[in-house]
């Protein structure tokens, strides 16, 4: 059962450095079709 | 079990081309003299009826040479209805602040058949396959009820699989089920969710879903790779398979037939999930970076080289498409792979669970009893026995010293 929890452990923790890390690269459209010149709020 | 599984998802691969290639043969060709080549009242009544029409008459007449004629102003000699159809078949010369190819898509009308796809196909066929799928196990385990071990338990136990195999086994179960039903949250959450619980709930529950369906995407395709590694040396089709299935893999009647460390129904699963679950990770990966990653046009071109609409009575498929179109085709792509996923992983959650007594200690603890190992892997046993066997015959052997 250790390896089952492990797995469900590791799916938690590479999902939360997805988040951060993809944040931090920017990779939303909102980022990536917007410039200073352009009003999406 | 697995016949049902692939019965219900060749129904439902015939039952969603069928109407596309209906669509596909009926083409209008109208006389445009009285209208002086403009649409007709017919062409309009034939596109409300869902009918494709050659809409070439329109999308070419942007103005020709028109617009690069001398001493005309900027526009040349284009009229402005012809500039409205350039803009609308985006044929128009469109410069854009934010400069990107999607920017300059001004009118897109492909959003409204991917939205009557979802809602209306994708949603209904798809929930039917796995109501089915659920329905017709049902019916199969009070038919057949539980597969029991024939003989009694030995007590002895052979490691069946490694604590590593079994990480990357509940890493990709558990993402896929996590990612399963955010999945079917975001597809049928306005249609059912929002009706019971509220749109203010269903929106809440929907950004959540988003939120954790993009993140736990990376750890399925970590365990994709994973289990890949693992077990493809062992998911190789050879003989025992053939057995295996003139037995029905010992589903139906009293015969248990030999089978190395997966059956043949054990290797239609794990290809599926890797050729299905690939697909998945692929076109996910697409809409995680929009209009970075584009796959439909490149891969209909690779189709129509090959001929392959034409197997099954098609037109060629569009290798020009815009990058929302893209975008559409690529979700409706990534939400079928992953019903027809999800139908076989119920099915393996059954067998793996309710289905058959002793099954899912093969993946919570790794050790299976001989007598279950015997019935249902028997080649793969007698490889473990014999390797222990060898393991332990040099100690047996050695002399003790002095």
């Amino acid at each position: 059962m250790k390896a089952m929890f492990a797995g469900f452990a590791a799916m938690i923790l590479i999902a939360f450095g997805a988040y951060f890390a993809l944040q931090e690269i920017g990779f939303s459209t909102q980022d990536l079709s917007s410039g200073a010149n352009v009003r999406l709020e | 079990m697995l016949r049902h599984v692939l019965a219900l998802v060749i129904a439902l691969t015939v039952a969603l081309s069928f109407p596309v290639s209906a669509q596909q043969s009926e083409t209008v060709s109208a006389d445009r003299s009285a209208t002086g080549g403009a649409q007709t009242l017919e062409d309009i009544l034939a596109r409300q009826r869902g009918e494709t029409i050659d809409d070439s008459f329109r999308s070419d007449a942007i103005g020709g040479d028109a617009l690069t004629a001398p001493g005309l102003g900027p526009l040349g000699g284009a009229s402005d209805p012809e500039l409205w159809r350039a803009l609308r078949y985006n044929k128009a010369d469109v410069r854009v602040s934010d400069g990107t190819e999607v920017g300059k898509v001004l009118v897109q009308d492909g959003g409204m058949r991917w939205f009557a796809f979802r809602e209306g196909p994708l949603s209904t066929w798809g929930g039917y396959l796995l109501l089915g799928t659920i329905g017709a196990l049902i019916l199969f385990y009070l038919l057949r009820g539980r597969i029991g071990i024939d003989e009694p338990m030995t007590g002895r136990t052979v490691t069946r699989f490694k604590a590593i195999e079994r990480f990357a086994h509940w890493l990709l179960a558990g993402s896929f089920i996590l990612l399963g039903i955010t999945g079917l949250f975001v597809l049928f959450g306005r249609m059912f969710i929002a009706p019971m619980l509220g749109k203010e709930f269903n929106a809440t529950l929907l950004t959540a879903s988003k939120l954790i369906h993009n993140n736990i995407a990376w750890g399925f395709i970590l365990a994709l790779v994973m289990v890949f590694v693992f077990w493809v040396w062992h998911n190789i089709p050879d003989r025992t398979d053939i057995k295996w299935f003139a037995q029905f893999g010992g589903i139906i009647g009293k015969n248990h037939p030999p089978a190395k460390k997966f059956n043949g129904g054990q290797k239609i699963i794990f290809w599926s999930v890797i050729v299905l679950g690939g697909s998945i990770s692929l076109s996910g990966v697409s809409l995680l970076f929009p209009f970075e990653l584009p796959l439909m046009a490149k891969t209909f071109g690779i189709l129509n080289d090959i001929g392959a609409p034409g197997w099954v009575g098609l037109e060629p498929l569009p290798t020009t498409l815009a990058p929302q179109e893209e975008m559409q085709l690529t979700q409706l792509w990534h939400a079928i792979v992953a019903f027809v996923l999800m139908a076989i992983v119920i099915a393996h959650i059954y067998i793996g669970s309710v289905g058959m007594e002793g099954a899912s200690d093969a993946m919570t603890t790794g050790e299976v009893d001989e007598a279950w190992a015997h019935q249902h892997h028997s080649i793969w046993l007698e490889e473990e026995l014999a390797k222990r066997s060898a393991t332990d015959a040099p100690e047996a052997k050695a002399t003790p010293a002095e």
